[in-house]
């Protein structure tokens, strides 16, 4: 099982490696060699509660090639972040959004968030390899052509649309990289399932959180097979 | 001019119209200043802490109109712990005993408490207006006070968090304005406006926008059938669209309006009983509110579109930019539009190409949990310069920005009195160079001759800080974010903006060699706040042994809430830092956290 050039941003010596060497994992430093476990665990890690409530939040990516595997290793740190604050701003380092900023009255923050409360449906979205989450209001959007066509507004500056057909739905590429991205997200049963597989509606209602994972990574998904 | 009597000079005072210009003239001789301190009617006291309150009195016995501001710009943005001061109390006190001929108290960022209001209530017979904006500690005990003791063309404004009890507001008696602007309500039920006595036909202006809860709808319709002075009408969303409609009916004169809740479910038949009712309304200028508004109801509006000069839209996050362009298209008169960025640059650029009239632009962020997300980039602003040339005042938040925009921007409109930018991502460049924003701005502040106020943000180099001081002539206040790469920057400022009063800067470069570049100019300013910067604890030291006029109050926290550092702070690295001139030497209401040096 190759990846020949899933990761066409490691040197060329990269192909024919184990696609488990190559894989892309969040964890915690000091996680044990199986990826398939640090994946679980970074995503369950992922919403625990924070703590202490202000620890700092960088992410880093380190890519490391030996000379003669090309050996892909990526290294996240991921510390905690704080609770009500948990978008971080997009940076080449990243730090945990600063107090206070956007400058806007508490009142204002209140008034929309209520606003906000009824009929909206935010879920966030984190893609892989990039140091930040945003989110995205799943409720606005009527249908999964507009969602991507948000997606990919929001990660413009490093995602581009490719081969956008008649409804305008395309996909998700990096711009550097060539790299391929799916969107997955995972449902109210802890299972990642690929993003259009089920009518919107179901979607919508069905989905905690959005991953716009490497088309490498989720040839492991398997469509949804039945409903629950 | 010494040969006049005294009244023949007071009256050629009294022409004199800034503060500015009757504090020179009573400068020139004694008899000048005596003559012009007992003639004074209005008092502006820009910080409450540069001035004891008795000092203030005394000099001004005959003061009418009393404005008084407490908490840095900073606090409303959660950068100043609670607690830290601007007690109303002291003010209240000194003046009911020296000054009570008072008839106006104007407070901003203060803490006031219900002992204040109802020693306010009781000590002033002739009081008329209160206005608080952003204001705290207080409930509607001390509102049922001022009203049941004033009795004579209240002006009642409060903005900002305080607690109000609905149930108390009632006892407000002939009152002429009651203006209750992003407050804290604390609602104890809706019977509060029913308690109007039926000998208050003076209102002129009602503002219940910020209380949450149900209100009786009967009793307002009574009470604005029995005031025909209203002028300035806004609803909280509890309000109806029948409810509405009713009270528009009676209110011909009504020039500023907030409406209700616009998301009933949708009867078309309330809908054009709305309509026919805002059609009677011709001198209606003023539409703020939408609170959750339907888009389907936005078209009921359109009829009162030509004649509005002030819009608010910018807690309405649910109207898209279709239904906002179609509204705003219509209002060829608008003098001042607040949106959120859900309008987009499309939808500015229908502003553009609107209103020709626009003179105030507020863009707001709809999504506070999104960093760096906006539906505006550079392009709707530009398109707002070219087709709004009279614009004067700026707050723009925004997803990115380009120098290429800022000056093109900065050649089609140079009449900018106030621009504040806020890309909403710290320290993000230009968003096609990749170079840092100096040169935008540069050109904002050397075209931009009458520029008083000033925000910056994006990358940004000391580069801008040259420009700044160099061009930024007029500038009475910048704020400064994210910016900047040594003390050179901030001395720039220092040494170059003649007129600053108001510097206030966080989480940027400048330390100690900025702090104590210029120390005389702070003499010259109100006031200086510097937080998560490199100022030491000695340079605070330094300069407060230096400049005794100043108070120079250091801030720990002690909860260690602000620690978003990586590693341990340095102790000797000084969080907030707050620099005032006073005449009052050192404050006695300071909490343990601050420390006055």
């Amino acid at each position: 099982m190759s990846t020949s050039s899933t990761n066409s941003a490691a040197s060329p010596a990269v192909s024919g490696l184990d696609y488990d060497d190559t894989a892309l994992t969040l964890a915690l430093p000091g996680s044990s060699a199986d990826p398939a476990a640090d994946r679980k665990r970074a995503h369950a890690d992922h919403d625990k509660p924070p703590s202490p409530k202000y620890a700092p939040f960088t992410f880093s990516l380190k890519h490391e090639s030996s000379a003669r595997h090309a050996q892909l290793l990526m290294v996240i740190t991921l510390r905690t972040v704080p609770t009500d604050l948990d978008a971080a701003p997009c940076a080449t380092t990243c730090r945990a959004r600063a107090v206070g900023w956007p400058p806007v009255r508490a009142y204002r923050r209140n008034a929309l968030r209520e606003e906000g409360g009824a009929g909206c449906k935010l879920v966030k979205v984190a893609v892989d390899g990039a140091p930040y989450l945003r989110k995205v209001d799943l409720a606005a959007h009527d249908g999964y052509a507009a969602l991507l066509r948000a997606l990919h507004a929001m990660f413009a500056s490093c995602l581009a649309v490719r081969g956008a057909g008649a409804d305008g739905v395309g996909r998700l590429v990096d711009s550097a990289t060539g790299a391929e991205y799916v969107p997955t997200y995972e449902d109210k049963d802890g299972d990642w399932m690929l993003v259009g597989d089920v009518p919107f509606k179901m979607f919508v209602d069905s989905c905690k959180r959005i991953r716009l994972m490497k088309s490498s990574e989720a040839v492991n998904l398997s469509p949804r097979s039945s409903s629950q | 001019m010494t040969y006049f009597p005294e009244e023949v000079v007071e009256h050629i005072f009294s022409f004199l119209p800034s503060h500015s210009d009757r504090n020179t003239v009573s400068l020139v001789c004694k008899v000048w200043y005596e003559i012009e301190r007992l003639s004074r009617r209005s008092v502006f006291v820009g910080n409450c802490y540069a001035v004891r309150p008795e000092q203030v009195v005394r000099r001004f016995p005959n003061v009418r109109a009393l404005t008084v501001k407490g908490k840095p710009h900073f606090a409303d943005f959660n950068l100043v712990p609670p607690d830290w001061g601007g007690y109303a109390g002291p003010w209240i006190e000194a003046a009911a005993r020296s000054c009570v001929g008072l008839e106006e108290l104007r407070m901003k960022r203060m803490v006031v408490s219900d002992e204040s209001l109802e020693l306010l209530a009781r000590s002033f017979p002739r009081f008329k207006a209160l206005v608080l904006i952003s204001c705290e500690g207080f409930s509607t005990e001390g509102l049922a006070d001022i009203a049941s003791h004033c009795n004579v063309n209240l002006n009642l404004n409060c903005f900002g968090a305080c607690l109000v009890d609905s149930r108390t507001l009632p006892q407000l008696r002939h009152l002429r304005e009651l203006d209750l602007q992003e407050n804290d309500v604390e609602d104890r039920g809706p019977r509060w406006l029913s308690s109007f006595p039926d000998s208050c036909t003076s209102l002129v202006s009602l503002n219940f926008a910020c209380i949450k809860g149900e209100v009786d709808s009967a009793s307002l319709e009574r009470l604005v059938a029995k005031s025909p002075n209203l002028r300035s009408l806004r609803l909280n969303r509890a309000v109806s669209v029948d409810t509405l409609s009713k009270i528009l009916l009676r209110t011909p004169n009504l020039e500023d309006l907030g409406t209700g809740n616009l998301t009933e479910e949708f009867q078309t038949e309330s809908y054009l009983r709305l309509t026919n009712a805002l059609e009677k309304c011709k001198m209606l200028r003023s539409l703020s509110g939408f609170w959750d508004a339907s888009p389907a109801c936005v078209p009921f509006i359109y009829p009162l579109c030509h004649q509005l000069t002030g819009l608010n839209l910018s807690y309405t996050p649910t109207l898209e930019y279709s239904d906002l362009t179609k509204m705003i298209s219509r209002c060829v008169k608008l003098q001042r539009l607040w949106v959120l960025d859900c309008i987009s640059d499309k939808g500015l650029q229908v502003v553009a190409s609107s209103c020709k009239d626009l003179q105030e632009l507020r863009v707001f962020p709809s999504d506070f949990y999104v960093a760096g997300y906006s539906a505006v980039t550079e392009e709707g602003l530009v398109a707002i310069s070219s087709g709004c040339r009279k614009l004067t005042s700026l707050l723009y938040f925004c997803h990115q920005m380009t120098n290429e925009a800022l000056l093109t921007i900065a050649k089609n409109c140079p009449n900018f009195i106030r621009f504040r930018l806020c890309i909403l991502e710290p320290r993000k460049p230009d968003a096609t160079t990749n170079q840092p924003l100096d040169e935008g701005f540069g050109a904002i502040v050397r075209e931009c001759k009458g520029l008083r106020r000033l925000s910056i943000s994006g990358l940004l180099t000391d580069k801008v800080f040259m420009y700044i001081g160099k061009y930024a002539k007029q500038l009475e206040m910048l704020s400064i974010a994210f910016a900047g790469d040594s003390d050179e920057g901030m001395m720039h400022i220092m040494n170059g903006c003649k007129n600053l009063r108001k510097l206030e800067i966080r989480d940027s470069p400048f330390g100690d060699g900025a702090l104590l570049g210029n120390v005389a100019k702070y003499e010259t300013m109100r006031s200086l706040w510097m937080s998560s910067c490199n100022v030491t604890l000695k340079g605070c030291e330094i300069l407060a042994s230096k400049m005794p006029m100043l108070n120079v109050e250091i801030m720990n926290e002690l909860d260690g809430s602000c620690e978003m550092e990586e590693n341990s702070v340095d102790p000797s690295r000084v969080e907030k830092l707050y620099v005032y001139r006073t005449t009052a030497g050192a404050r006695d209401d300071a909490p343990n956290f601050v420390k006055i040096l």
